[in-house]
């Protein structure tokens, strides 16, 4: 199937900023559910609100758009009652990190099998450019006009310590990692949480004179590296890309099957 | 494996938004802007087509046609 067919051509050309990173990952994740082959109706894109979030809008997936934060409690939901589903959630980063924060690590730490994607552009941008959990400091944002003072999260390390089974990063100029990393990480049994630094010219980029979509790609290729790389070490400023972890623990649905299981037969199938 | 033969490029005028990602990020420079804001392929005897633009373009907007392409 060709990458188009896993689109909503009517809905086209999407509302996203010209130059957003956000249609970069649109484009990366096509592209590795192409490679992988998976039907498209074997796939649930589950979003909550925010730029980021309009995604679910364009593709020809199941789909449900959701409330603010809570993308990942609607998909735990959806996989729980059809586990033979595979689960995508994009979230921008004020989705995942703020509001939805709290669902976030929970999800991570249960492991339910699900692809959270945090898009993050480092900025509120449907709403007007205001600083976001991963803004950083030091950054400008319209409510921050004298610059921020909150620091930011590392979305890797908060995974890492939630518990998530699988953590990666990437970068929208690093399209190909990005579309391997999406694929290695929709195969993951367990939760996957996969960060991507996804440009927002408009808002973050204008407010922060970091120039245009194509400058502000050559940033991320210039402060990224490969994890463990001799340029790490050189600059330890560098921001690492690729997968953090990878690991096989139990999953939550196998193990809840496993519970019903165990529940028929000290009850001997009946219900009381 | 033999060098992939550009066909040509199928640039979707209505999609594109003229962001110039293709045109400042393409290797041999094959792209550029017209006057109403949208990719063209300026020089396509230079493209490798390697398919940057087309994976990178935030709009689905351009497709690099080869020989083998069916």
């Amino acid at each position: 199937m060709a990458i188009k067919d896993y689109i909503r051509e009517r809905f086209f050309p999407h509302l996203w900023c010209s130059g957003c990173g956000h249609g970069m990952v649109l484009n990366a994740l096509l592209r590795a559910i192409e490679a992988l082959d998976i039907h498209k109706s074997d796939i649930v894109m589950v979003s909550g609100i925010g730029c980021s979030s309009r995604i679910s809008g364009y593709v020809d997936f199941h789909t449900m758009h959701t409330i603010h934060g809570r993308a990942l409690a609607f998909a735990t939901g959806v996989k729980m009652s059809r586990p033979e589903l595979n689960l995508i959630v994009p979230m921008g980063d004020g989705d995942a990190l703020a509001i939805g924060g709290n669902h976030f690590i929970h999800t991570a730490r249960r492991n339910i099998d699900m692809t959270a994607i945090i898009m993050n552009n480092r900025i509120y941008g449907m709403t007007g450019g205001q600083y976001s959990p991963l803004s950083g400091f030091g950054t400008m944002a319209t409510t921050a006009p004298y610059s921020n003072i909150d620091h930011d999260f590392d979305v890797v390390e908060l995974a890492k310590a939630a518990g998530a089974s699988f953590v990666a990063r990437s970068t929208t100029y690093h399209v190909q990692q990005l579309t391997n990393i999406l694929k290695a990480a929709i195969l993951h049994k367990g939760f996957s949480a996969v960060e991507v630094l996804s440009q927002c010219p408009e808002y973050f980029g204008r407010k922060n004179k970091m120039g245009t979509p194509a400058d502000m790609l050559e940033y991320y290729k210039e402060n990224t590296t490969t994890i463990g790389s001799k340029k790490k070490q050189e600059n330890p400023d560098l921001l690492e890309r690729g997968i953090f972890v990878q690991n096989d623990i139990p999953e939550y649905c196998s193990e809840y099957d496993k519970i019903i299981e165990q529940a028929k037969k000290t009850s001997g199938g009946k219900t009381k | 494996m033999a060098k992939p033969k550009l066909k040509e490029h199928l640039i979707n005028r209505d999609w594109c938004k003229g962001c110039g990602i293709c045109v400042e990020l393409c290797p041999k420079n094959v792209l550029e802007l017209d006057n109403e804001n949208k990719a063209v392929a300026a020089r396509p005897v230079d493209c490798i087509c390697c398919k940057m633009c087309e994976l990178r373009c935030p709009d689905l907007a351009i497709e690099v046609i080869t020989e083998d392409d069916k």
